[in-house]
């Protein structure tokens, strides 16, 4: 498939967030710099607690940056915020269904907010049912769900006004391994259809799998970036779990300050 | 292949009613689901009800309107006394139950859900207070039909029972927005169930249960002064048909529940757009 002329879904520039607490303030962006195409698969990748969660809050409008810009399907996300939320979808690290509801319920409120009225929303809600094999559970309430199921039916949730960007947040963290390839389909099908999708993930091999391009966070900034066979020959690493445990070395990235070099040959 | 158009969809932040309407009934179906929440709201003031006339009334009685012989005379005196109090009491038993769902959907993540689509900002907040006020009408029709039950006859008429339903209606509003926000800015679930408590002392400490002028000068100041008492004392004159109701009052009441109303909408509002802190 061929990437539009168009501009990038997603662009982002010297991004920068930290969070102030009475603690002191901790910078968790430290400018980030990210382009991902229209039409395509990023995933970003890095250590827990690196900022990824923070990084898709800042592009899906929950979270305010400190500095820097991000476009989101062409609209700035600080300036025009209901117009970047009209066209993406996010599935967050927290699973964010309604457990007092039913599945089908679940997904009917989704469809009530996107004003698909009735009949398109009725169709809209059996097809994602189906397409997430929800379809024996969707009147159960949901609070009976495995934690799957909740996952998977979260996902479709995030589906149901057909964004043009959607953003995953670990979409595969707690799913058996049939599940998660269910998923990698439905990302592939939803590409083939010309959504962007950036993916947060904990497992490299989904990265290899699924992405067209992989950005690894680390300290703060995007320390490398291309596609997953580029990583790999750069870093002569067999996979990309190589690449990222020699990125992501503690205490931090490759730009390492003297000191803390020669600390760590003292460990060694 | 599609490509990224850049045009402003139609729908951004386009329909406020029919997203209220939309979050509304998601808050009267977990009302159905989980009926669990209205009976807790129902329970307290009733255990109330029985506890305080059955036990307290005979002897309270006489304290609440003189010349009153103890026992069963006192029992009935007591009972029009404190009913409209715990009509009062269950409005604020609404707002805590509010209060604990605003924080499980900001402590799940479909609060950050609601926040991340172009629906019309605060209509995730106003469908809960409508549903939190629909459930506070039931309860009260609930307590009130218990109170009946055990001898309660109010002597209100028509134009007395309108302006009794806009009260508690106002009331129940008011409580709705100030228990939002108390949720909200609670940290965990159980913090937010705690945080109205001292709303349900109010009453307590004001002319719910005993006059004021039999309180102790600081605590009676108290008394004078907190919104509860002109709250309940309105009440408890419109369902006594009028009888020893001021107009002066009445403002109060309403003066104070708009003054509760308006200040927790915009505190609920400042923290659902804030950023959620951990
Ligand atoms: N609301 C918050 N307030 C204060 N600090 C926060 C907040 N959210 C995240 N942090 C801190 O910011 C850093 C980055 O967190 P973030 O959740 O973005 O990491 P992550 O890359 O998603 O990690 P993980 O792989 O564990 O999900 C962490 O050190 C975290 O403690
Ligand atoms: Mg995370």
């Amino acid at each position: 498939m061929s990437i539009p002329a168009t501009r990038p879904a997603i662009e982002v520039a010297g991004l920068r967030k930290s969070y102030r607490s009475k603690a002191g303030s901790q910078v968790v962006l430290d400018g980030v710099d990210l382009v991902v195409p229209a039409g395509t698969v990023t995933a970003l990748l890095g250590p827990n607690g690196a900022g990824k969660t923070t990084a898709v809050g800042v592009l899906s409008t929950l979270l305010r940056a400190d500095e820097g810009t991000a476009r989101v399907a062409g609209h700035d996300v600080a300036r025009e915020a209901d117009a970047v939320r009209a066209s993406i979808g996010v599935t967050g690290q927290i699973t964010a269904v309604d457990d007092l509801l039913s599945g089908a319920e679940n997904l009917r409120l989704m469809a009530d907010l996107h004003h698909l009225g009735r009949a398109a929303g009725r169709q809209r809600v059996a097809e994602l049912l189906e397409r997430f094999g929800l379809t024996d559970a969707a009147d159960k309430p949901v609070a009976t769900y495995s934690g799957g199921m909740k996952r998977k039916l979260d996902l479709a949730m995030t589906l149901v006004g057909t964004p043009s960007v959607v953003f995953l947040d670990e979409p595969t963290t707690g799913l058996d391994p049939r599940s998660r390839r269910t998923l990698w389909d439905e990302v592939r099908a939803l590409v083939a259809d010309g959504t962007t999708i950036l993916l947060t993930t904990q497992y490299l091999e989904e990265a290899d799998q699924l992405a067209d391009s992989v950005a690894v966070l680390h300290g703060g900034r995007i320390v490398a970036e291309g596609t997953p066979a580029e990583l790999k020959a750069v870093h002569a690493a067999g996979s990309l779990d190589d690449v990222f445990l020699a990125l992501t070395e503690p205490p931090a990235g490759p730009e390492t300050d003297p000191r803390t070099e020669t600390d760590e040959e003292t460990v060694r | 292949m599609t490509a990224i158009t850049v045009t402003a969809p139609a729908r951004a932040g386009g329909k406020p009613l029919a997203d209220v309407r939309t979050m509304f009934r998601r808050n009267l179906l977990r009302a159905v689901r989980y009926p669990g929440l209205t009976l807790f709201v129902v329970v307290g003031p009733l255990v109330m009800l029985l506890l305080f006339v059955y036990i307290f009334g005979g002897a309270f009685g006489a304290g609440v309107a003189p010349g009153v012989a103890p026992g069963a005379e006192g029992r009935a005196a007591y009972l029009t006394y404190i009913t409209p109090s715990l009509l009062v009491l269950t409005v604020v038993g609404a707002g805590q139950s509010i209060a604990i769902s605003a924080a499980m959907d900001a402590a799940g993540g479909i609060m950050a859900r609601f926040k991340t689509m172009a629906i019309s900002p605060g209509s995730a907040l106003s469908g809960q207070v409508l549903g939190t006020v629909v459930q506070s009408i039931a309860a009260l029709v609930l307590v009130l039909g218990a109170a009946v039950a055990i001898g309660y006859r109010p002597q209100a008429d028509a134009v007395d029972w309108l302006a009794l339903l806009g009260v508690l209606l106002l009331l129940a509003v008011a409580i709705s927005w100030l228990c939002v926000a108390l949720g909200l800015n609670a940290r965990s679930v159980e913090t937010a169930s705690n945080a109205p408590l001292i709303l349900l002392l109010l009453p307590f400490l004001g002319s719910g249960f005993v006059p004021v002028e039999t309180m102790p000068g600081p605590v009676r100041w108290f008394a004078e002064h907190q919104p509860f008492t002109p709250i309940i004392d309105t009440v408890r004159g419109l369902l006594a048909g009028g009888v020893g109701l001021d107009g002066a009052t009445v403002a109060k009441a309403v003066v104070w529940c708009v003054l509760i109303g308006v200040a927790g909408y915009l505190w609920a509002r400042s923290l659902y757009r804030r950023e959620r802190r951990v």
